[in-house]
């Protein structure tokens, strides 16, 4: 518990240190993607009887949440080959599980405060959205999926370069595709199963359909949970290949 | 007595090259042991499977008596690793690098602040302890390294070219606290390429080169098996010694060179002579 506890404490104190940096840059691409695509492109569209803006926003939190979530990736990635901290926690007597948990709980940390972030400038913009209990668990659930693979990609890759190449290949096509910019199920049959694939649809629709003040999809919840569960399991068994 | 640190055998193979060609050896506890070869000789290789940070091809290893390759959360609690470069966190301030050190191995926070207090102190860095690591100099960011490895007590203390790149006045400090840290009862493995680090901080020396000890025994007696006084001569084939028992043997011999009208030179003999000596080569 406290190797968890340590790992998890290094993470919230950089954040801390960071905090005014942090939120500024966490606060620029929401806010460009509601400038252009909501605010611009889409001032007066609909999707459903629904304000484009309205649309956006969940899919905006997905997002963002996704990619801060994954985005602990670089923290490890500086902590391996730059600052070499890495072998602080490989040499110390703690579990793989309580460095993985550590990690992934700090990916959520910044996930939760770029969508505190996202809420703040939605408010200002005076949105009808619902923002209960499980509109925060599908953040959350979002978030760990997302973090587990950062610590399992940091873990796997040899160098900085392999990263970038994982984030191009992985992360940017899912914001795109993964439901935060358009309805995956007004797309044809062939394309839209595809897309049912990736984890940010799940993540984007169960996120929008509790703001919309829907029932919650379980089916999305079930297939998040699953897979947090399953990114928890591939982040544990890649820290040993992280030891030459 | 059970050594506190015994290594037998040990191999370690990255692909088709060797880094280790099966290195044995035991440290007594109190003991302060070098590793002295050239870069690339296995030294820090060995450091990193006795801490756990890279796993051994072969061999076997213990501490106090015990396995540490069945045994991994028991040999990291007991050991400490001062690593080669500065692994800091440069944006936490100096106690939050001993905080989570010190949670990491564990401690209760009310034994993280005496420990942290008490060693801040011993290395001169109290005053510093709220500022970020970035802002302390290298002499200083090392003596944090050193003291951050002892928080959690380690009975073994692994050193890694300590004052590697450092100033000669930082360098004689951090000897100064290395003998202190010994005195306190830790074992201590240190590696270095600079002889006249193990010269001063070793009760023994092993030379590994390639992968291989190739001697191993006090400083003292590594240089007794050249004899006691050294003559360098420069001629046409460049610089070459002769070793001598005495300090009259040597000195006729020099005169007779020196009549002959070679450039001589009367000096002790080091440790430096005896790592020639046994690998053939320079450090």
């Amino acid at each position: 518990m406290r190797g968890f506890l340590a790992v998890y404490l290094r993470e919230l104190l950089i954040i801390w240190h960071r905090l005014p940096r942090m939120l500024l840059s966490f606060s620029v691409s929401p806010t460009l993607y509601l400038v252009a695509f909501g605010f611009g492109l889409g001032k007066n569209l609909t999707v459903g009887d629904r304000p484009y803006l309205e649309f956006l926003v969940p899919g905006v939190v997905a997002a963002s949440s996704m990619m801060q979530g994954f985005g602990i990736n670089v923290e490890i990635n500086v902590a391996r080959f730059y600052l070499r901290i890495f072998e602080e926690f490989q040499a110390a007597p703690i579990s793989n599980w309580a460095y993985v948990l550590g990690e992934i709980f700090g990916g959520v940390t910044r996930a939760f405060l770029s969508t505190l972030v996202i809420l703040a400038i939605t408010a200002l913009a005076g949105i009808n959205l619902h923002f209960g209990p499980v509109f925060f668990l599908g953040v959350f659930l979002n978030a760990f999926v997302f973090a587990s693979l950062g610590v399992t990609s940091a873990m796997l890759i040899r160098s900085h370069a392999d990263q970038a190449l994982v984030t191009n290949f992985i992360i940017t096509p899912m914001v795109f595709l993964g439901g935060t910019f358009f309805p995956v199920e007004d797309l044809p049959a062939w394309a839209r199963w595809p897309l049912k694939l990736l984890p940010l649809t799940h993540a984007s629709h169960l996120i929008r359909s509790v703001a919309y003040g829907q029932a919650v999809p379980v089916f999305s919840l079930l297939v998040l949970m699953v897979l947090a569960l399953a990114g928890l399991c591939l982040a544990y068994l890649s820290v040993d290949r992280a030891r030459d | 007595m059970t050594a506190a640190v015994r290594v037998e055998g040990l191999v370690k193979h990255y692909g088709k090259i060797s880094a280790l060609s099966g290195i044995s050896f035991e440290i007594a506890e109190g003991e302060l042991f070098a590793l002295l070869g050239p870069n690339g000789a296995g030294k820090t290789t060995t450091i990193r499977i006795l801490t756990g940070l890279t796993r051994p091809t072969a061999g076997r290893a213990f501490f106090f008596g015990r396995d540490i390759f069945s045994s991994p959360l028991y040999a990291r609690r007991l050991a400490g690793l001062v690593p080669q470069a500065t692994n800091l966190d440069l944006e936490l301030t100096v106690w939050e690098n001993l905080l989570i050190h010190g949670l990491l191995f564990g401690m209760s926070r009310g034994r993280i602040r005496e420990r942290a207090e008490e060693l801040l102190r011993f290395a001169g860095l109290w005053e510093r302890r709220g500022d970020r690591v970035r802002a302390l100099s290298g002499g200083m960011r090392r003596r944090l390294l050193i003291i951050r490895a002892l928080m959690h007590e380690p009975r073994i203390l692994f050193l890694d070219e300590p004052t590697v790149g450092l100033d000669p006045h930082i360098r004689r400090r951090l000897w100064g606290l290395i003998k202190q840290i010994q005195a306190r009862g830790t074992t201590i493995l240190l590696t270095t390429h600079y002889i006249e680090e193990a010269e001063f901080l070793a009760d023994r020396v092993a030379f590994l080169e390639q992968g291989r000890i190739v001697a191993l025994d006090t400083p003292q007696n590594l240089m007794a098996a050249l004899g006691e006084v050294a003559v360098d001569l420069v001629d046409d084939e460049g610089l070459s010694t002769r070793y001598f028992r005495t300090r009259e043997e040597a000195e006729r011999e020099a005169v007779k060179l020196s009549r002959a009208g070679k450039s001589v030179t009367i000096r002790r003999v080091n440790l430096e002579d005896a790592f020639l000596h046994f690998t053939g080569r320079r450090v």
